[in-house]
């Protein structure tokens, strides 16, 4: 797991792929939150970081199946499953490894916004007047929406040979789980439903992460669609047996 | 046993491509896989190398079995899957580092067989230039020297010198001779000549079946038993029309080599020889050349897979 973990890395930071990610989602960000006026928090006044966790689930939402397109696609063009997958490793191993390499490129791109804390630290008036635990819970949330769209984006590559069906089919993904469920949910012709529907959505657990209170629930309903997805690439992967 | 395999069959969808196959190959052994092109040459190998589980039957790769032991076959064999698939944007010896690594080598065993196989295969001056930047037979060479980093005791190449010049193919066929002294070697091909340059033991596959087991000489003596075709070699000093040849009665097909040079097969009821001779007194040609071949294993390859007498 580890040697394709390191593999994988690897031919990130030797192609351009990984810098274009980081630089797009940091500048994306960056601008949002300093200097369009619409949303930057220097026009808005109160010293929150709302900005950050309100657009970094839509960037998210295109930059990590960019990543994962890759995963399983480009190997099944090039024959190199074949080489892969007839080596002393599990499935799952092949899985993981590459799963966690693309979950480490996306923590890498979002370390940085740890400054933007700092700074909104250092502008509070009176200094250091924010809300420190809700910004934590925030990103421990946005972590979690990470490595479950991660997760999708993996899925997404294992079903095509062709990245760019990965592509949209992991956005896609995506999009459904976080904004898809909870449009549904409000739909009038669901009824009281939609409260049961809306906890099934990523949005409502990642909401309620970002007010700072760790809820296990919470913390459990990231780890076990993010498992089942995984669980779901093997099967998956492993139907060539049939 | 290296490889033992007992009523093997393999089905995609309602398609057998693999009908009750069995053999086994011995310790040591080199072994060539001969077969049409969608025989099940490439099937069986990647049934021996994890990839597809049988439908039915076993195989057993030093004594353990693939459905049972799928990690433990896997460290024990080095496999050039067809077409060589390789990691083009990754440094030959980064690629060769990466496999030695999955297949869990330390780093100082991983770093010494690095340097083994790439002393092994000439490619010293090429492992800090890009895979993708090698021509096809270095990359051929990076393929062998991956599939033996971890120093397997079974080799499964599938057809590794297709579509190499024929340096190269001689090249690849020494440096597989030179490996297979220590190790069990199974490779396939559709080259009769590597057959005979490289191995004692002949397996033929056609259609999922196995029509022959045997050695390259039990080969030619079995068939030459009761041989349907013949070859014949003839040239002539002056042009001649192949069309005209294939008139000869008893000729069933030419096939041109060099301006006058021709081969053919011809049934081996009667002596095409005597007919030919006539022909070219009566055309008033100038027989050089009229010999017949002895039974190549091309003729022979071609009996045993029922295309008798058609060029693939």
């Amino acid at each position: 797991m580890i040697s394709v973990f390191r593999k994988e890395v690897a031919s990130f930071l030797n192609s351009l792929i990984a810098y274009i990610v980081i630089s797009v989602f940091l500048t994306g960000i960056g601008l949002l939150m300093w200097v369009f006026p619409e949303t930057s928090i220097l026009d808005y006044g109160y010293a929150d970081m709302e900005t950050l966790f309100g657009v970094a689930p839509y960037v998210f939402m295109f930059l990590i199946p960019a990543i994962c397109m890759k995963f399983f696609a480009e190997e099944k063009k090039s024959g190199t499953m074949e080489l892969l997958f007839t080596r002393p490793l599990t499935d799952m191993q092949i899985i993981l490894g590459k799963y966690f390499a693309g979950l480490f490129l996306v923590i890498f791109s979002l370390l940085p916004t740890v400054i933007y804390y700092y700074s909104v630290y250092e502008l509070g008036n009176p200094k250091g007047n924010l809300d420190s635990a809700g910004i934590m819970g925030s990103y421990v949330g946005l972590l979690l929406l990470g490595s479950f769209f991660t997760s999708l984006g993996v899925l997404a590559s294992s079903v095509t040979e062709n990245q760019i069906v990965a592509f949209i089919l992991g956005a896609f993904l995506c999009f459904i789980s976080y904004d898809g469920i909870d449009a549904l949910a409000s739909l009038e012709a669901i009824g009281p439903l939609g409260h049961t529907i809306e906890r099934l959505g990523v949005v409502y657990h990642y909401n309620a992460l970002s007010r700072g209170l760790m809820d296990s629930r919470d913390l459990w309903y990231f780890l076990s669609i993010t498992t089942a997805t995984l669980l779901l690439t093997r099967l998956v992967i492993g139907s060539r047996r049939w | 046993m290296s490889i033992e395999v007992k009523n093997l069959t393999r089905t995609y969808g309602h398609q057998k491509a693999l009908d009750n196959i069995s053999f086994s190959i011995g310790q040591g052994e080199i072994v060539g896989f001969l077969g049409p092109n969608g025989a099940g040459k490439s099937t069986t190998m990647k049934i021996a190398t994890c990839y597809l589980p049988p439908t039915s039957g076993s195989l057993e790769v030093c004594g353990m079995g693939v459905t049972e032991h799928p990690l433990a076959v896997r460290r024990q064999v080095g496999y050039l899957p067809e077409h060589n698939p390789l990691y083009l944007d990754m440094y030959v010896h980064e690629y060769l580092g990466f496999i030695g690594h999955v297949h869990g080598l330390r780093r100082k065993v991983l770093k010494e067989n690095v340097k083994r196989v790439v002393e092994m295969f000439g490619l010293i001056k090429e492992q800090n230039k890009l895979i993708g930047a090698l021509s096809k037979g270095y990359r051929q060479r990076v393929g062998l020297a991956q599939a033996l980093i971890h120093d397997p005791k079974v080799l499964i190449l599938d057809e590794p010198t297709s579509g190499l010049d024929p340096n190269q193919i001689t090249e690849i066929r020494n440096l597989i001779r030179h490996v297979s002294k220590e190790k069990t070697v199974l490779f396939s091909t559709h080259i009769m000549q590597e057959v005979q340059a490289l191995c004692q033991r002949v397996l033929i596959i056609d259609n999922g079946r196995m029509v022959a087991d045997k050695t390259v000489g039990q080969l030619r003596e079995v068939s030459g038993v009761a041989p349907h075709f013949q070859s014949i070699r003839v040239s002539f000093k002056n042009l001649v029309n192949k069309e005209e040849l294939l008139q000869i009665p008893g000729v069933l097909e030419v096939s041109q080599e060099t301006d006058g040079s021709f081969l053919l097969l011809a049934s081996a009821q009667h002596d095409v020889r005597e007919a030919v001779f006539h022909k070219a007194v009566e055309s008033q040609w100038t027989l050089i050349e009229l010999t017949r071949e002895s039974h190549s294993l091309e003729v022979i390859f071609k009996e045993l897979t029922g295309k008798g007498g058609q060029d693939d």
